[in-house]
């Protein structure tokens, strides 16, 4: 039983993995290669990282395993949401069929300020502009 | 048992193949750092297949401080790119 959990959680873990490596290659731009990565791999490594538990069934191994899982799932998005960040702040190109990016017209990368359009209704408060 | 263990290597090993290829290529610096977060997820998996192939536990550890490092340097890697990458448009 064990055993076919164990290679179960194996050969759908790599394959979830083959698949990341294959929309990183084959996807059109930055934020959907990290839509790719992101999710697929996180998966693949928490079907491995299931199949160790079951594998060695002791109770250190079981807690090292769940917590790489957890860390994976902890880190994986806010990985992710920085690195996308930094690609839109350094300008990559998003794919020609993008239908909106709603960021643009509000947002100046170089000074890094976002405005909402509705700025000279109230009093615009006079902050210097700073660059984080 | 075994036959399992050689495939899932195989097919991740392919998987680190493409993702080369991605870091070879990629067009700007966050597509190479997208392609190096996903060569240290891989490589977490793959310590994982060996830790079972040879049922040796401890080798989690290195799994763990592999995921450790690959968050730091994906982390310091947007650092950089907001600091002072250079404009590409």
């Amino acid at each position: 039983m064990t055993e076919v959990l164990t290679a179960a959680g194996l050969l759908t873990g790599s394959t979830f993995m083959l698949l990341a490596a294959l929309g990183v290659v084959r996807l059109p731009d930055l934020l959907t290669r990290l839509h790719a990565t992101t999710k697929a791999a996180t998966l693949g490594v928490s079907l491995i990282m299931l199949s160790v538990a079951v594998h060695f069934a002791e109770t250190a191994v079981v807690a090292r395993a769940l917590g790489i899982i957890l860390f994976l799932m902890l880190t994986a998005p806010v990985a992710a949401h920085i690195i996308g960040r930094a690609g839109y702040f350094v300008g990559a190109r998003l794919w020609d069929g993008t239908v909106k990016d709603e960021l643009r017209p509000h947002y100046d990368p170089l000074t890094h300020r976002l405005r909402s359009g509705r700025e000279e209704d109230d009093e615009p408060p006079a902050a210097p502009p700073h660059r984080d | 048992m075994s036959i399992v263990i050689l495939f899932s290597l195989a097919v991740m090993s392919l998987a680190l193949c493409l993702a080369f290829a991605r870091l070879f290529r990629g067009p700007s610096l966050p597509d190479r750092v997208v392609a190096l977060e996903l060569f240290s997820s891989i490589l977490v998996g793959i310590i994982g297949v060996v830790a079972i192939a040879t049922d040796v536990a401890i080798l989690l550890d290195v799994a763990i401080v592999m995921a450790l490092m690959a968050f730091m340097a994906t982390i310091g890697f947007a650092r950089f790119l907001e600091r002072g990458g250079p404009r590409d448009d």
